[in-house]
């Protein structure tokens, strides 16, 4: 493999081509907040907590440093005014829609306001990571994205998940950011836009623990 | 999968049509897009016993193909009415006053969009342009456009579907 060198925060960094920036400046001490990442899963890019500040040449510009591969030259700054910014408003936006969990962690740490933004409680930030641990490490798909945009919800597909779902014992909850799993959408027939009855409404295998969770939340 | 798929009586003889279509595709899954099209075309919407189907069949996880049949629009997973209407709230529309023209198809329907009658009669959808503004605000009756109709025009095309 051939190796790459960049700097990152001053550091100069040799790590092999096809290093996600995230993986270079973990190996080399310097920690990057993240969301949706998880070191058994496929990159997914979909939080943009992990967002930094590339320059190359006279551009300066911002990328999600788990999905971006590390270049030889590259100037990387993981803290810089403009990243802390970026971020911090990244928490502020999830936090109206998800105020729990590690969200919330994060938001504490990069003094966020909590009521910048409407609320408007999904719980659901859509980071994808109980969807891809079941697929990639379970291979079992028992959940499932559907819909998109605004609509965009995580389901339980119950054939599957009453097969798989009892002898993994639900390994996702934990995962989850937000601190609860499955949101509050995952059960409920959505309210606005095309209703899906054909997949709702969802069986868990411990319904009881879920009531639980949702109780605890509301 | 295949052992819990309890299609009812009078789909089973349409369930051979669905593995015509998958067979036509030689049952790629790179196909599966057409073959939902088709499908639909024969059914009017996507049941659920398909989709599982389907997804043994084409050897793709049931969530893979539930993210595409969900992610677009053509698609519906719900039975769909024997008529579909069909009212525009592009932006031209919109500043045409297509929210009182919805206002109006929904009371006369009785139902929402994205709904459909009890009856099956009727199916209301809401659509971004349909690429003829200027004769906003629009409404489509199973694929013909009208411009602007009255309360008494809608009334009068609704008494004729079926
Ligand atoms: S339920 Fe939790 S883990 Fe799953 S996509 Fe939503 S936020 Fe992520
Ligand atoms: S961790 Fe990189 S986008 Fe979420
Ligand atoms: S906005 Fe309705 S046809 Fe263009």
């Amino acid at each position: 493999m051939k190796k790459v060198s960049l700097t990152i925060d001053g550091k100069e960094i040799n790590v092999e081509e096809q290093t996600t920036l995230l993986q270079a400046a973990r190996a080399a001490g310097i920690q990057i907040p993240t969301l949706c990442h998880d070191d058994r899963l496929a990159p997914h890019g979909s939080c943009r907590l992990c967002s930094v500040e590339i320059t190359s040449g006279k551009k300066a510009r911002i990328v999600a440093s788990c999905v971006y591969p590390a270049a030889n030259g590259l100037v990387v700054e993981t803290k810089s005014p403009r990243v802390v910014k970026i971020r911090k408003v990244i928490l502020e936006l999830l936090q109206a829609s998800s105020p729990k969990g590690r969200v919330e962690e994060l938001g504490r740490i990069y003094g966020t306001s909590t009521d910048k933004f409407e609320k408007e409680l999904t719980f659901c930030i859509l980071c994808g990571l109980c969807v891809r641990y079941c697929s990639e490490v379970k291979k079992a798909d028992a959940l499932g994205f559907i819909g998109r945009g605004i609509e965009k919800q995580v389901v339980f597909f119950p054939e599957i998940a009453l097969k798989s779902c009892p002898a993994c014992e639900g390994q996702c909850f934990s995962l989850c950011p937000t601190g609860i799993l499955p949101n509050k959408f995952a059960r409920s027939v959505p309210s606005f836009g095309r209703s899906q009855p054909t997949v709702f409404p969802v069986r868990l295998w411990d319904e009881e623990n879920f009531l639980n969770l949702t109780r605890n939340i509301e | 999968m295949s052992q819990g798929l309890a299609m009812p009586k009078e789909e089973a003889t349409l369930f051979i049509k669905v593995k015509e279509i998958c067979a036509k595709h030689q049952g790629k899954s790179s196909a599966l897009i057409q073959i939902m099209l088709e499908i639909q075309e024969e059914f009017n919407w996507l049941p659920r016993e398909i989709l599982l189907w389907l997804s043994e069949k084409l050897n793709m996880p049931l969530n893979r193909v539930y993210d595409i049949a969900t992610f677009y629009k053509v698609f519906s997973l719900i039975p769909r009415g024997r008529n579909l209407v069909k009212v525009c709230t592009g932006t031209a529309c919109h500043v045409r006053k297509a929210p009182v023209m919805l206002r109006r198809v929904t009371q006369l329907l009785g139902i929402n969009p994205g709904e459909t009658s009890s009856d099956l009669r009727f199916t209301l959808e809401t659509v971004g342009c349909l690429g003829c503004c200027a004769l906003g605000p629009v409404v489509v009756i199973n694929d013909e456009y009208y411009s602007n109709p009255t309360t008494s025009e809608l009334e009068k095309l609704f008494k004729e579907c079926q």
